[in-house]
């Protein structure tokens, strides 16, 4: 059972908002205990989805929250933006693919360094990712 | 405009990155590294990265290609202090910077460049070496 801890939405649509995020993702980790690593590997999936949204969403919201598991706690990141949407998901996750000029490492890197990754989209609707990183993960 | 400082010293030019980067600052700094090396003739850049937290497919993407740009200008780039957590994170994301050479310090770094170019001086300007070559 997962009880939510604290939750709290920051808007993204900006590269200099993105740095407030990054910091404030890095306050959650680091209250709960998080190791160096498992931080770092936050905060980089963090950055990546957060240029995806602003890059090809428009911008958008991401909610932090802190959850807790029968025995760890953790940080959970969702990523909203009402953007074109993706229209090939499994391209998207690809290693390599972009549709901008990018390395398109941005969604399949992500989903390595989380230790949960989910993303639903609607072409015309938006998209919404979610990732979570385990305080022992 | 913010902007990332690139020192030149004999035959290199180095940057020290002590802040969080964000893509435009990154843009720049590949600019203004790209033309300092076409402008001063330098031979090698270093990058000092130890005070970075987090480096991103894009910041990867920029170190990769301040390395190739400058190869192109006949300069080598070195990055020197990644954090292991960085580097840890890099390689899961896939990220391994292909043509980017690394070091641990600024001193193994500065070594690194000085044989990659051959000279044995000690950061001097010695324009005759480049001919001898």
């Amino acid at each position: 059972m997962i009880v939510l801890l604290s939750k709290e939405i920051l808007a993204v649509a900006t590269e200099p908002e993105i740095i407030l995020f990054r910091n404030r993702t890095r306050e959650l980790a680091i209250k709960i205990g998080m190791g160096l690593v498992n931080q770092t590997k936050l905060i980089t999936a963090a950055s990546e989805l957060a240029r995806n949204m602003i890059r090809y969403g428009g911008g958008g919201t991401v909610t932090l929250e802190v959850i807790s598991a029968p025995k760890t706690t953790g940080v959970r990141l969702t990523f909203r933006d009402e953007g074109p949407g993706i229209a090939d998901l499994s391209l998207a996750m690809r290693d390599g693919f972009s549709t901008g000029k990018s390395l398109g490492l941005g969604l399949p890197g992500a989903k390595r360094l989380a230790n949960e990754f989910s993303i639903q989209s609607e072409v015309g609707k938006g998209t919404t990712v979610t990732i979570t990183r385990w305080k022992n993960g | 405009m913010e902007r990332i400082p690139v020192l030149k010293m004999g035959q290199f030019l180095l940057v020290t990155i002590q802040v969080d980067l964000y893509d435009r600052l990154a843009l720049g700094l590949e600019d203004d590294l790209i033309n300092m090396v076409s402008r001063t003739d330098a031979r090698g850049v270093l990058i000092d990265i130890s005070a970075v937290n987090i480096v991103d497919s894009f910041m990867g993407r920029i170190l990769g290609n301040i390395a190739a740009m400058s190869r192109v200008l006949d300069a080598e780039t070195v990055v020197v202090g990644m954090q292991p957590a960085v580097a840890i994170t890099l390689v899961e994301l896939g990220l391994t910077l292909p043509g980017v050479h690394t070091a641990l310090n600024v001193e193994k770094g500065m070594a690194l460049l000085r044989t990659k170019i051959g000279s044995v001086s000690t950061g001097e300007e010695t324009p005759h070496d480049r001919i001898v070559e």
